[in-house]
């Protein structure tokens, strides 16, 4: 049995007086990779950005409901959103590095956490640098301004960077759609080294990334969860007639 | 299809003033130029620029006038800079866009920007030295007269409240050039709201502080008013050594040089040689905060 890292039961999501997500239930398993797909506008990022409460930043958005992270539902009053976010980082559609050094940008979150000796900060930045495979790249200019390096490794730096806090969760919204062919695979291959260690979530618009690297797959559309089942089965079998009609490419 | 004179004329006379009105414009700068800098280039030496006034303020340098003016932006600064910061901090990051308080807090600030400085001038001295200073001079001196009078720190802070409405917007302005993504980026990576603005927004709108912040100086090293009545002197003998003393300033020395001077005449040198510092000292404060605000929006667009 695999352990099932999120969950929600009966979640709603309101956004000022539209109703942006209907009555979302779904299980996600810890150490693979789950892809959200659906057409613009469906819910799917809205629904990714509930899972470390960034939702919360947007005013009107309110959400009724369960979500679950190991059992604890991360909308209780006592829970602690910093927390919460160390646990379950994000990476976002457009690279967004700090104007700060290839190093600072990695070890920012660590020393937000107090992480203060340079050894172990050194050690901290050199493995989420090769866990995100840009090691070898970056290597020898840790001290050049980020803005420097393409748009792909920008994108790798911002995993290394959400890597460096060791969190368990890791959200993705639509993390290769700015990027060219060559940058869009080798961030395909590393999300899919990555479920060795990570639960990832990725939001993607392009059905064939998410048949390529995920596990799972959940088709939303018009704020609700149609399908959700093993990737394969959604893109060879699918239950539902929406989910055949959108993965065939007739609307969407 | 021939051309109709009169309409034709009619065109050009238009055009003609336009021009005229706009060349105007340029005229007067250079004549204003033009003459202060002949008039007050001959007086210009390291001595006029480093001595004290002698003869009854008829010769010697103007170094009391621009010591001071230097000590009263540096105060001012220090007062009104992170007061401004902290407010623009408020506006942009906390306070909701479209909220009561922060409507309330833009509109006073555009109702500061437009008082007159005499105004600032009548509070400071109403406010800071019959009310504050008064005061701390009963409560703390046993009624000894120290504070109730005008002197440097009050000149200062009337000139702070004066300017803060620059550094307010400048600030704002800057901050809001730092992208929402970078803000997203670093909560995301469970960092708190005051460790995203402390580590990430202010670092990244440090030149648009600046900017607010040399504005603000070189709007407070040209003003007079405010500090008519709340510390600037006619002429002091010694540098001011402590925040109770008064002290001179470039733009009031001008004033007295021209108005009560005893013998206006002779003191003409001195008088185009002050005015000259002053306006070249405005004049590289604002060139460097329009290089530092043109860096800012290059980024903004970038």
């Amino acid at each position: 049995m695999i352990h099932e890292k999120i969950h929600t039961e009966n979640m709603f999501l309101h956004y000022g007086s539209k109703l942006a997500l209907n009555d979302i239930s779904i299980q996600i398993p810890e150490k693979k990779v789950t892809a959200f797909i659906g057409p613009s506008g469906c819910g799917k990022s809205t629904f990714l950005r509930s899972l470390n409460r960034m939702n919360d930043l947007i005013d009107g958005v309110k959400i009724e409901g369960k979500i679950l992270i190991d059992g604890i539902n991360i909308y209780d009053n006592n829970i602690d959103v910093v927390t919460l976010r160390k646990k379950v980082g994000m990476v976002f559609q457009k690279s967004n590095p700090f104007a700060k050094s290839i190093y600072e940008n990695v070890a920012y979150g660590p020393r937000i956490n107090g992480v203060k000796d340079k050894k172990q900060l050194d050690e901290i930045v050199e493995t989420a640098l090769q866990n995100a495979a840009i090691w070898t790249e970056v290597k020898d200019r840790l001290g050049d301004s980020a803005m420097g390096l393409s748009g792909g490794q920008q994108q790798r730096l911002c995993i290394a960077r959400t890597l460096a806090v060791n969190p368990e969760i890791v959200l993705m919204d639509e993390p290769a759609s700015a990027l060219d062919p060559l940058s869009t695979s080798k961030i395909e291959e590393l999300i899919v080294q990555l479920k060795e260690k990570y639960t990832i979530v990725i939001v993607t618009h392009n059905m064939q990334q998410a048949a390529r690297i995920s596990d799972l797959t959940a088709f939303f559309y018009l704020g609700e969860l149609i399908e959700f089942d093993k990737t394969k089965k959604i893109f060879t079998n699918p239950d539902k007639k929406q989910t055949e009609d959108y993965i065939t490419g007739r609307f969407g | 299809m021939i051309k109709s004179f009169k309409r034709n004329i009619k065109g050009i006379l238009i055009e003609g003033m336009t021009l005229s009105a706009a060349l105007l414009i340029i005229a007067i700068v250079v004549v204003m130029v033009t003459v202060i800098v002949i008039g007050g280039k001959d007086q210009i030496s390291w001595e006029f620029l480093t001595s004290f006034p002698e003869d009854g303020m008829t010769k010697g340098g103007i170094f009391p006038a621009i010591y001071g003016t230097a000590l009263l932006v540096i105060i001012m600064s220090v007062a009104a800079v992170p007061f401004g910061t902290i407010t623009a901090i408020y506006l942009t990051e906390y306070a909701k866009e479209n909220s009561i308080i922060a409507k309330t807090i833009r509109f006073a600030v555009r109702t500061l920007a437009v008082i007159p400085s005499i105004i600032y001038g009548l509070f400071g001295l109403g406010f800071f030295i019959k009310f504050v200073g008064t005061n701390v001079d009963n409560t703390f001196l046993g009624g000894h007269l120290k504070w109730g009078q005008p002197n440097i720190l009050w000149a200062s802070l009337t000139m702070a409240l004066l300017t803060l409405p620059v550094v307010i917007v400048s600030v704002e302005e800057a901050l809001k050039t730092v992208p929402r993504d970078l803000r997203a980026a670093s909560l995301a990576l469970g960092a708190t709201k005051w460790q995203t603005i402390w580590k990430v927004v202010i670092p990244g709108s440090i030149s648009g502080i600046m900017t607010g912040t040399i504005l603000a100086v070189s709007r407070g090293a040209g003003e007079v008013a405010p500090i008519l009545f709340t510390g600037v002197a006619y002429y002091v003998a010694t540098l001011p050594t402590s925040f109770s003393d008064q002290f001179m300033v470039l733009g009031y020395h001008i004033y007295v040089m021209t108005t009560q001077s005893a013998n206006v005449d002779k003191t003409m040198p001195i008088q185009f040689g002050t005015t000259l510092v002053l306006l070249a000292l405005t004049f590289i404060l604002n060139i460097s905060a329009i290089i530092l605000r043109y860096r800012i929006r290059k980024k903004k667009t970038d």
